[in-house]
């Protein structure tokens, strides 16, 4: 962008002024909520004095412990799975030639632009007709639970998992992938010791990504849960249908930060690898320069 | 390469073999996994849409009928949900468009430092908590809300804003703004300026530069945002189930409806993909524009 094309003056302003806009009204309803989750009075909206009595309430409710506890599970669960299983994919879609690979790619991106709804409706349905077809066969009656919000988690974060990890592939030239290979590293030392490492960030955010689209789910959770099995958002969402209490304020506030946390450490580790990358760049184009002259 | 002797065809073909079937394993779990919790329960809700439900609420798998489509067409409540629906998505598609163009613009046309900060400061809402985000606003639209507090104190009326579609609508721009803002964003950026530039050089004044030259090169970014705003608006269960009233229902939660409350899995089925089906026409209108432009 040089200097010639900027918007200048009026028009300039008038775009500092829609920035404006639009980041006030990004951060206040969340700066708001925030503040009354401080709020000593029973009524969410009606601001007395500053107090952490609502936090305190949060940990002895029993109903948001268990919930939390679940969520954290699940989470932890559906994160690692994921992860694996989102990276393998990146790797064999952006770096091999197979059979079959064009199917995949665009099976590996529908979980992404499918709606919340569609995806949780599929997947009751599957474990409906899954739980049936075990019952008829050997005689044993499973029903959704822990183990059902994990596998469904699963299937939508792999897809996150992959774009993020095939995005930092995509910015690494393979070169140096090669030049181990034609030091005779084999392909698991090339792998541990070259692109296992230079992947690390991607691998790193792509799990963070699915860590938080794990912590926030609320439909596709509320359609695979069972009795005593929800998670904290589906627990949220149910009092919150009920109406506002500043209990409620408390918690939100607590899973608004957590899920805040993350991704900025996410974004942070994207940011800092991006940087060393351009910077090895730059080493590169330089000695290319110097060794030409 | 790692070959010592002299490559023959061979050779090359074995490799190429290897290296494909290489490719093919890492890639199985995943696959399998995907084939398995994806692909296969997208074919039953497929399979379930043609099923027919017994007097119980129960899904009998045989019988099979084109009733739960014809429905769509003929229950006039339905047509009428998805014309609600379908307005409100794509009213929030145009508000979310008209306030994101400019602020993609402007971040875009920051020098690098300010432009990241701005950017992160996208991004954060972006992928922070849905759930917590539009419950914000139930609390923020209550009767007694903050803005209805100072709509009062200035000497005004209470303003009830809470469970109508005014309510959806703005939670649902609340909602998806961001999925506009950075598929513009990475238009505009990755935009040769220099192009802007030759039209000034012509005495193209700015307002016809950028109707001439900026607003075509960035329409990629305008159909995928629009594309990523209207999808999920369209299937939004959230935000109508928290913000919108009885009278309100939407698509999602009239899909959930079916199949927590009314248990017609059938029908449920049918409306989810009328609902996959239009994503699916948005998704291939975005391909044939996005290659005709890109």
């Amino acid at each position: 962008m040089s200097e010639g094309t900027a918007p200048k003056g009026r028009v300039d302003r008038l775009l500092a002024v829609n920035a404006w806009v639009v980041y006030i009204f990004f951060y206040a309803p969340i700066i708001l909520l925030i503040f009354f989750s401080f709020n000593d009075n029973n009524n969410v909206a009606i601001w007395t004095q500053p107090s952490l009595r609502w936090y305190g309430e949060m940990f002895q409710n029993h109903n948001v412990t268990s919930a939390l506890r679940i969520s954290l599970i699940v989470a932890f669960f559906a994160t690692i799975i994921s992860t694996v299983l989102g990276t393998m994919l990146a790797i064999a879609l952006e770096r091999y030639r197979f059979r079959g690979r064009g199917t995949l790619d665009g099976l590996a991106y529908l979980p992404i632009i499918i709606p919340d709804v569609t995806m949780a409706v599929m997947l009751l349905i599957f474990f409906f007709q899954v739980f049936g077809i075990i019952d008829d066969l050997v005689g044993v009656s499973l029903s959704n639970g822990v183990p059902t919000i994990i596998l469904a988690h699963i299937a939508f974060c792999i897809s996150f998992v992959a774009v993020v990890v095939r995005a930092r592939l995509a910015q690494l030239d393979d070169s140096l992938e090669e030049a181990a290979a034609d030091l005779y590293a084999s392909r698991w030392q090339t792998f541990r010791r070259v692109t296992l490492p230079l992947i690390a960030p991607g691998v790193a955010g792509g799990a963070l990504l699915a860590l938080t689209l794990s912590l926030d789910d609320v439909v596709v959770t509320q359609f695979v849960s069972g009795a005593g099995s929800t998670t904290l958002p589906v627990y949220v969402f149910g009092l919150v249908r009920r109406g506002v209490t500043p209990l409620i304020n408390a918690v939100s506030t607590v899973m608004l930060v957590a899920s805040m946390i993350l991704v900025g450490i996410s974004l942070g580790l994207q940011r800092g690898a991006g940087a060393r990358v351009q910077k090895l760049a730059d080493q590169e184009a330089l000695r290319a320069e110097l060794a030409t002259e | 390469m790692m070959t010592t002797g002299p490559v023959t065809p061979e050779l090359e073909e074995a490799a190429r073999r290897a290296e494909s079937k290489r490719g093919f394993l890492i890639a199985l779990p995943a696959s399998v996994y995907l084939v398995l919790l994806f692909a296969i329960p997208l074919v039953l809700v497929l399979v379930y849409s043609f099923a027919t439900r017994s007097s119980t609420g129960q899904t009998v798998l045989e019988g099979w009928n084109l009733e739960s489509y014809q429905r769509l067409f003929t229950d006039d409540a339905v047509v009428q949900i998805f014309i609600r629906s379908f307005t409100l998505a794509l009213v929030t598609t145009a508000i979310c468009l008209l306030f994101s163009y400019p602020l993609a613009f402007y971040i875009a046309t920051r020098a690098p430092r300010v432009r990241n900060i701005l950017l992160i400061l996208v991004m954060i809402p972006f992928w922070s908590n849905f759930l917590v985000r539009t419950y914000a606003w139930r609390v923020l639209l209550g009767s007694d809300g903050p803005i209805s507090q100072l709509s009062q104190s200035l000497g005004g009326e209470p303003i009830r804003l809470l469970f109508t579609n005014t309510a959806v609508l703005i939670g649902l721009v609340y909602g998806f703004m961001p999925f506009m803002v950075l598929p513009l964003y990475a238009a505009l950026e990755r935009m040769d300026w220099r192009l802007v530039e030759a039209a000034r050089d012509l005495y193209a004044d700015g307002w016809t530069a950028f109707r001439k030259v900026t607003l075509p090169l960035s329409m990629p970014g305008v159909v995928a945002g629009s594309i990523l705003v209207f999808i999920p608006s369209l299937g939004a269960y959230v935000t109508p189930a928290l913000l919108g009233g009885a009278r309100t229902v939407l698509m999602g939660d009239y899909i959930v409806s079916q199949f927590l409350a009314a248990r017609n899995w059938p029908f449920g089925s049918a409306l989810s993909f009328a609902v996959m089906f239009v994503m699916l026409l948005a998704t291939v209108f975005y391909f044939r524009v996005g290659a005709k432009t890109l």
